[in-house]
């Protein structure tokens, strides 16, 4: 069955590492900070300017001046900072945070990337994600396989405004885990009892299928 | 102690004209100059081109001076969650220069620190790049960026003092302390105006050089935009 978004955060949180700094962006992408690993330490940052992002507060706690990117009240963990946002772009510029997990429209096979305008209708503006995807070297893309009208996202070249060229490493979408490599998008895993066919289908761009590919195991 | 401090909004914003460009901090709602805003209102200045993260909401924040349309130009990175801006920038009746945040961020810290122009590599490859000087260094591409020049600056803090010394509170230092001394004149406002020589000189965020005016509001609104909170057990 094909995973809904909280399946999605599921698997994308087995991707985040002991001692990782991560950058969640808007959507699928915060969901994953509820299901990391206990047993690790990872620090979240959120660029308008926190590192160390808690849990949302208790009602009656909330604090206007504390909030995550997504404009969400939000707490901090012991040993947290604030910063400016200059210098919350000279850790996503300067290479110093590890992973970045963020939404997209779409993908295309050699690790473009289109998640902030479609002409004419839709423009909400870039935010961090053009920073976060051209200085990342470790780039997830949370999204579902296809838009709502059933067209793939998962493409062979990007057709909205893009927001980084070859920047993608990893997609995790409701049927499939993919890694961008070469030019072509490599099968890691389908969703539990998705089949090969079906991802095939779904993918509009080139998919490369070498050996057994193993479900996702889900905690 | 040079003093910088005025003592009401009216004095703050001697000078303000239509037609000028003017920085705005805040991070969505959270850390914009209200009484600026406020104050921007009432004078009704016109054809401003302002520089903020973002664009407020309907009904407050710079959605207040969008709803009159005395805003010619937004540079901005995200300006999501406001209809009259997305109705006026579609229409065409609001320019609108979408910038990689990180860009715009620099953008001021370089016009603060002095630098004309400086490389980054967001939005190379992107329509944000259209126009503009690429370089390479070390194998990967770069765009040129020119730093902002704006007339006036308007930025929150939690406290100050007369010096122009400021100190901010959680992530409403935001875009302020890379606007102040970016632009011709800064205008600070904070919640709390301390005495001099109160601010521990270790802890002080932003040296009053870089202020010219000061002020401290009162009754701040402080309006949070998505209040998310979890249920006690």
């Amino acid at each position: 069955m094909a995973l809904d978004k909280i399946g999605i955060a599921k698997r994308i949180a087995q991707e985040v590492q002991d001692g990782f700094y991560v950058n969640l962006g808007i959507g699928i992408p915060t969901l994953v900070a509820n299901y990391v690993s206990d047993n690790i330490e990872v620090e979240f940052q959120s660029e308008n300017g926190v590192l160390g992002m808690g849990a949302f507060p208790f009602d009656g706690d909330e604090d206007a001046d504390i909030i995550n990117a997504g404009k969400q009240t939000i707490t901090t963990k012991p040993g947290a900072s604030f910063f400016d946002s200059a210098t919350s772009f000279s850790m996503i510029r300067g290479k110093h945070v590890d992973l970045t997990i963020l939404g997209a429209m779409e993908v295309s096979e050699n690790g473009d990337i289109a998640n902030w305008k479609i002409p004419g209708k839709m423009v909400k503006g870039m935010g961090g994600a053009m920073d976060l995807v051209a200085s990342a070297e470790n780039i997830i893309v949370a999204m579902m396989h296809s838009n709502k009208r059933g067209e793939s996202k998962v493409l062979k070249k990007c057709s909205l405004p893009l927001t980084g060229v070859g920047c993608v490493t990893k997609v995790v979408t409701n049927l499939a885990v993919l890694e961008v490599k070469n030019n072509n998008f490599y099968l890691l895993e389908r969703a539990p009892g998705v089949s090969i066919e079906e991802i095939n289908s779904a993918t509009e761009g080139t998919l490369i299928v070498e050996g057994e590919i193993p479900e996702m195991i889900l905690f | 102690m040079i003093n910088k401090k005025v003592k009401n909004v009216q004095e703050a914003l001697q000078g303000v004209k239509s037609k000028m460009t003017l920085m705005l901090g805040g991070f969505g709602l959270c850390g914009i100059p209200e009484k600026a805003i406020a104050e921007l209102v009432r004078l009704d200045i016109r054809d401003v081109i302002c520089i903020s993260n973002n664009a407020g909401v309907d009904d407050f924040g710079l959605g207040l001076l969008l709803q009159k349309k005395q805003i010619k130009k937004m540079i901005s990175s995200y300006v999501g969650e406001n209809e009259e801006f997305e109705r006026q920038m579609l229409s065409g009746e609001l320019e609108v220069e979408l910038t990689p945040q990180g860009t715009l961020a620099e953008k001021c810290r370089a016009a603060q620190a002095g630098f004309p122009a400086f490389y980054t590599p967001a939005g190379y490859g992107t329509e944000v790049a259209e126009g503009k000087e690429t370089r390479e260094f070390d194998g990967k591409m770069y765009v040129l960026e020119p730093a902002f020049k704006a007339d006036f600056a308007f930025v929150k803090a939690w406290k100050g003092d007369a010096a122009g010394n400021l100190v901010f509170k959680g992530t409403s230092r935001n875009f302020n302390p890379n606007m102040c001394g970016a632009a011709n004149v800064t205008v600070a406002e904070v919640e709390e105006m301390v005495e001099v020589g109160q601010l521990d000189p270790n802890n002080i965020h932003i040296p009053g050089i870089f202020v010219q005016r000061i002020f401290q509001g009162e009754n701040y609104e402080k309006r949070i935009e998505q209040r998310t909170v979890r249920q006690r057990d």
